[in-house]
């Protein structure tokens, strides 16, 4: 015990401040009121699903629970079930076959409710595009809030994404 | 048992690729023998998969294999007659039960059937398109998507008996992982089986490989498994060139290996933190998941990305690596070796921890020989296979790689291979480090006049990564023919259903993290 302790210490804090917002990530103006977004944004639950991405931005998405960016300490985490969500976090180029269980899982979150797309393939379709395998896009099968691009966006990136999508009217000073 | 290439019996022609790579057309009968021959002697299936040649000369449906036996690979070709009904070729999940999704991508996806496969199910095809089309084929464009219809019903084995009942899990997991579904069935808190259900990221890349420009294959192969990204634009990249004949500067090759190995470091820090976590000490992911920032935020800076994606490309690596970043990368390799060893001795003394991964999720080296299981599951349940160290290619013929190895083939002995392997890389990475050859990092390849063939082989973190490529000549505007990329896990996630029976749900989790498997590789 006393060995995990130690680490501990010697490890100490190694979190960093989180990112502004970026209002040109916003792509669907005014769907949510502000002062709904005030109470998510001080404790936000979170979905991830991969609608069929190459597991890329996933690494980056697991990245953001580290002690880097420690976004429990911002009050987000992520839930196991779109019942629990405020925020459905979707990547990849949305495969045919994760197609239904992509528009369940939206009907399964509650209203209100906010959609970031992360990554280029959830942002346009990517290298992947529109084929008979994918539907491209995530705003091609559900309401959009926020993308991020990036291949695969980098975890600040992913985290200005989310604060972004909460923080309407709290725009970084000029 | 010992079988090299000539005990096939068959002629075949040498690849001009970097690993021993030979490749031949055989007649149904010696496609029975030969793989009579490699499962009688040792040696293991690689790969299988189908094309559709019916535009050249004597075209027709063709169905390849890949056998990997002592002194190299060979990759047999098989062309079907019977032109748009192809007749079904002989059988192979019988002998290599690892072939039987395989076989079934490939009937998915070209139409072309195994004579008396046993188990005939639609594998990525979920109903999104009709069981008619095939969309690998060359009068297919790819593009049309059909009208949703409803989801296809999928025939799961039932298991039945006086309390025994069935868990749906997925698509969409708890974590944040990628899309499958399993049914397990259970008797109180114990497995008696799980069935897997995947394909649900396919993607339509294999197809997508045949309308993309030759010279930039390597960007898609480098997204077929993001995790791999490296390891995939090695083997694409290495098929390439030796479709191509272009040799690449040392230099470069120097760097595919250290960028190769760094990818490796990277998701064995990942998967040793989850690991951790998932037997409920959220110290070990704290711990490792910085270390893992840590180290990713040295690939950004020594190689402009954190995945090192699309760093590796034709002919030799984008960009060089600076005195600075090498410097930079030697002192980490020394701070993350000391904080490691921290750690694992954390895991070693912590009898909660160690109580969770000892004879959980157990593979015996029979089972795993007989599944043809691959990679660092493999080397964890006794097998030693590592093309590192079996056929070893520039650089790693002066490395002299050793190969980590356990014989207990649960969960702690792949945590034990994962913590041996990142010791080792560490070690490749130094000595990668301080030898880098001077000279140029690209070279560029010409595309062949004629068609041509190539084959890349390189062993990822997960196992090894195969990618048969075929290119057209001028006269089809050298377009891909075809560029199959094979994952390790086709291999290894039938061998995660065995691995799970008579263990406890709970522990499910934690069997699932230790092998890692990608939907993604194997979805395509």
């Amino acid at each position: 015990m006393w060995k995990i302790l130690r680490q501990i210490v010697v490890t100490g804090v190694r979190t960093q401040t989180a990112p502004e917002s970026d209002d040109t990530l916003r792509v669907e103006a005014g769907r949510i009121q502000s002062d709904v977004l005030e109470i998510l944004g001080r404790a936000l639950a979170i979905r991830a699903v991969d609608a069929g991405s190459c597991n890329g931005c996933e690494l980056e998405i697991h990245a953001l629970n580290n002690p880097y960016y420690n976004i429990e300490g911002l009050g987000i985490r992520f839930v196991a079930s779109p019942r629990h969500a405020d925020m459905l976090l979707v990547t990849g180029p949305v495969s045919r076959n994760m197609e239904v269980a992509l528009r369940r899982t939206y009907d399964a979150t509650p209203d209100p409710k906010l959609v970031v797309a992360v990554g280029d393939c959830g942002c346009d379709g990517g290298l992947f595009g529109e084929t008979y395998a994918t539907c491209g896009r995530v705003a091609n099968i559900i309401p959009v809030d926020v993308v991020v691009p990036g291949c695969p966006p980098e975890p600040l990136e992913i985290l200005r994404g989310i604060l972004t999508a909460v923080r309407r009217g709290r725009t970084a000073a000029p | 048992m010992a079988i090299g290439v000539r005990d096939l019996d068959v002629d075949l022609q040498r690849l001009a690729a970097p690993l021993p790579v030979w490749r031949g057309s055989v007649g149904p009968d010696a496609w029975r023998a030969a793989a009579r021959t490699v499962s009688d002697r040792g040696g293991r299936l690689v790969a299988l998969w189908g094309s559709d040649r019916r535009d050249d000369p004597a075209g027709a449906f063709v169905v390849s294999v890949a056998y990997a036996v002592d002194d190299g690979l060979a990759w047999l070709e098989l062309p079907l007659s019977g032109g748009a009904r192809p007749e079904p070729y002989p059988d192979l999940s019988s002998l290599f039960p690892g072939a039987g999704r395989m076989q079934r991508a490939a009937a998915d996806l070209l139409g072309i059937v195994a004579a008396g496969a046993k188990d005939c199910r639609p594998w990525l095809n979920h109903g999104a398109w009709p069981v008619e089309r095939h969309p690998l084929r060359l009068d297919d464009d790819g593009q049309a998507r059909d009208a949703a219809g409803p989801t296809a019903d999928y025939a799961f084995v039932r298991v039945e008996g006086d309390g025994v009942h069935e868990i749906p899990v997925g698509p969409v997991h708890a974590g944040i992982i990628e899309p499958g579904h399993f049914r397990f069935a259970v008797v109180g808190e114990k497995v008696l089986r799980l069935e897997q259900r995947l394909g649900y990221t396919h993607k339509g890349t294999e197809k997508r490989f045949t309308q993309w420009p030759a010279l930039d294959a390597h960007r898609l192969a480098g997204r077929v498994s993001g995790d791999s990204t490296v390891a995939y634009a090695w083997a694409c990249c290495m098929a390439l060139e030796s479709a191509t004949d272009c040799a690449v500067p040392q230099r470069a090759i120097g760097l595919r290996a250290l960028m190769l190995e760094r990818e490796r470091v990277a998701n064995h820090l990942g998967d040793l933190g989850a690991l951790g976590n998932d037997a409920g000490l959220a110290f070990g992911l704290a711990q490792y998941s910085r270390l893992r920032e840590d180290w990713l935020r040295l690939s950004r800076e020594a190689f402009g990305h954190r995945l090192m994606m699309d760093c590796v490309v034709p002919g030799g690596v984008a960009r060089d690596v600076g005195a600075a970043s090498a410097d930079a990368m030697l002192r980490q390799c020394d701070a993350i070796e000391r904080e490691v060893r921290t750690l694992r001795a954390i895991y070693e003394e912590h009898a909660g921890l160690q109580d969770r991964f000892i004879g959980t999720g157990r593979v015996s080296t029979e089972l795993a020989a007989r599944l043809g299981l691959t990679g660092l599951a493999a080397r964890a349940s006794g097998l030693a296979r590592d093309l590192r160290c079996d056929l070893p290619a520039a650089p790693y013929d002066r490395l002299e790689v050793r190969m980590a190895i356990h014989r207990n083939g649960d969960v702690g002995a792949r945590a034990a291979v994962r913590l041996e392997e990142i010791f080792e890389s560490l070690r490749l990475i130094r000595e990668l480090l301080q030898s880098l050859r001077a000279g140029d990092t690209r070279a560029v390849p010409v595309l062949p006049a004629g068609p041509a063939a190539g084959a890349g082989w390189v062993e990822g973190w997960r196992g090894e990564i195969f990618v048969a490529l075929e290119l057209g000549g001028a006269a089809q505007g050298h377009r891909i023919q075809r560029c199959h990329c094979h994952d390790p896990s086709w291999h290894n996630w039938p061998v995660l259903e065995h691995a799970v029976i008579g263990n406890i749900v709970p522990d499910f989790p934690l069997i699932n993290k230790s092998f890692n498997l990608s939907y993604s590789g194997h979805d395509l």
